[in-house]
């Protein structure tokens, strides 16, 4: 987190290899990144088993969060997909956790956001595509191909369109994860370059201070809402997937 | 008298939780609606943006591996590059015309629900 002393602001997205592992000449190291995945399963698990521990009718503080994470996860997949999208809760609830806490995570000062790397989102993202084909071609077959035509088109423009729709398809997965790990790494690079200039400027580094005190809160609020992007974004492929036009 | 007691109490309980959230639902959605619209500008930008450039890049990588392939240098890269232009503009304008990011028009899920589909 810390910029001063002439650091790099992007010396925070370094990855350092923890334990060192090499299986086959492939570097399999267990790194900041994976320390950090780790954490942050271990904390959402935390969060839910001991939230959801006793269990009462009139729930206390936690277990009233650990309830609002789950409505707002089941509003979410309600509104977007409907009640089909039951069954991709799991999914939709674990990515949501597992993207929230690795943004929040990144906020602590001295921590690794693993968000900020296309490696991970891309990941996370080629995934949600990759299953969101197979789950249309299981769903639909050979009609699944429909979606790239539009209905009511012109045969004629059939072949303009459909290269079209096939490359807007393809887009998703650059979408969805570069949109996260752009907001992730923009933001941690703005405070760190911001935060820099508090100790050059002196008595006028109250300035960027504050500054700083309003991006870190900006930054919280872009934790939350890439988080729910990503999952609303996924609920909506899922949606596009089950209900073909 | 003490098992019917809890019941209507209960069912009572669940009616006025219902009534409350059904409002809070119903102010929350407005008041949220235009806070998010006001907050979201730089997020909308970047969306657009992101959308753009994504559909672009996906065409030149496709005219350059076919060009790569067939051996036609410039020219799918440059049929590619426009095509994915276009695709472009299809994400912007389902992103922004509430059609959600569904591909095709989907006419029926753009009439259902036209407001909550794209937002953020």
């Amino acid at each position: 987190m810390a910029a001063d002393g002439g650091q790099s602001p992007l010396e925070q997205f370094v990855i350092k290899p923890i334990i060192p592992v090499e299986i086959g000449g492939v570097d399999v190291s267990f790194t900041n990144s994976a320390l950090f995945m780790t954490i942050a399963v271990v904390l959402a698990t935390v969060f839910l088993v001991l939230g959801m521990r006793r269990s009462d009718i009139v729930p206390g503080r936690w277990q009233v969060a650990v309830e609002l994470s789950y409505e707002f996860i089941a509003g979410l997949l309600r509104d977007t997909v409907g009640a089909e999208g039951r069954k991709y809760f799991p999914i939709i609830f674990t990515l949501f956790m597992f993207v929230l806490l690795g943004n929040l995570l990144g906020m602590v000062p001295y921590s690794f956001t693993f968000t900020s790397h296309i490696a991970v989102t891309f990941a996370m993202a080629i995934m949600i595509f990759i299953g969101v084909t197979i789950l249309g071609f299981v769903r639909h077959g050979m009609h699944f191909f429909s979606f790239f035509a539009p209905p009511g088109t012109p045969v004629v423009m059939l072949p303009l369109l459909v290269p079209i729709e096939i490359i807007s398809y393809l887009s998703r997965p650059i979408s969805l994860s570069v949109r996260l790990f752009a907001n992730m790494l923009a933001g941690h690079t703005l405070i760190k370059v911001i935060a820099g200039f508090i100790a050059l400027l002196g008595v006028a580094g109250v300035l960027p201070f504050a500054l700083v005190v309003a991006l870190t809160g900006l930054e919280i609020l872009i934790a939350f809402l890439q988080a729910y992007v990503f999952a609303i974004l996924t609920c909506l492929y899922i949606n596009d997937a089950i209900h073909l036009h | 008298m003490s098992e019917e007691r809890p019941s209507p109490s209960l069912e009572e309980l669940d009616a006025k939780l219902k009534a409350a959230r059904g409002q809070r639902d119903a102010n929350g959605s407005k008041s949220g609606g235009s806070k998010a619209e006001a907050g979201s500008g730089l997020g909308m930008a970047l969306k657009v943006g992101v959308e753009f450039v994504s559909a672009v890049g996906v065409g030149v990588a496709i005219g350059l591996l076919l060009d790569y392939w067939l051996e036609t240098k410039p020219w799918l890269m440059i049929v590619f590059f426009l095509l994915g232009s276009a695709a472009g503009f299809l994400n912007i304008f389902r992103a922004m015309s509430g059609y959600g990011y569904a591909a095709g028009y989907s006419a029926k899920g753009g009439e259902k629900k036209p407001e909550g589909k794209g937002s953020e």
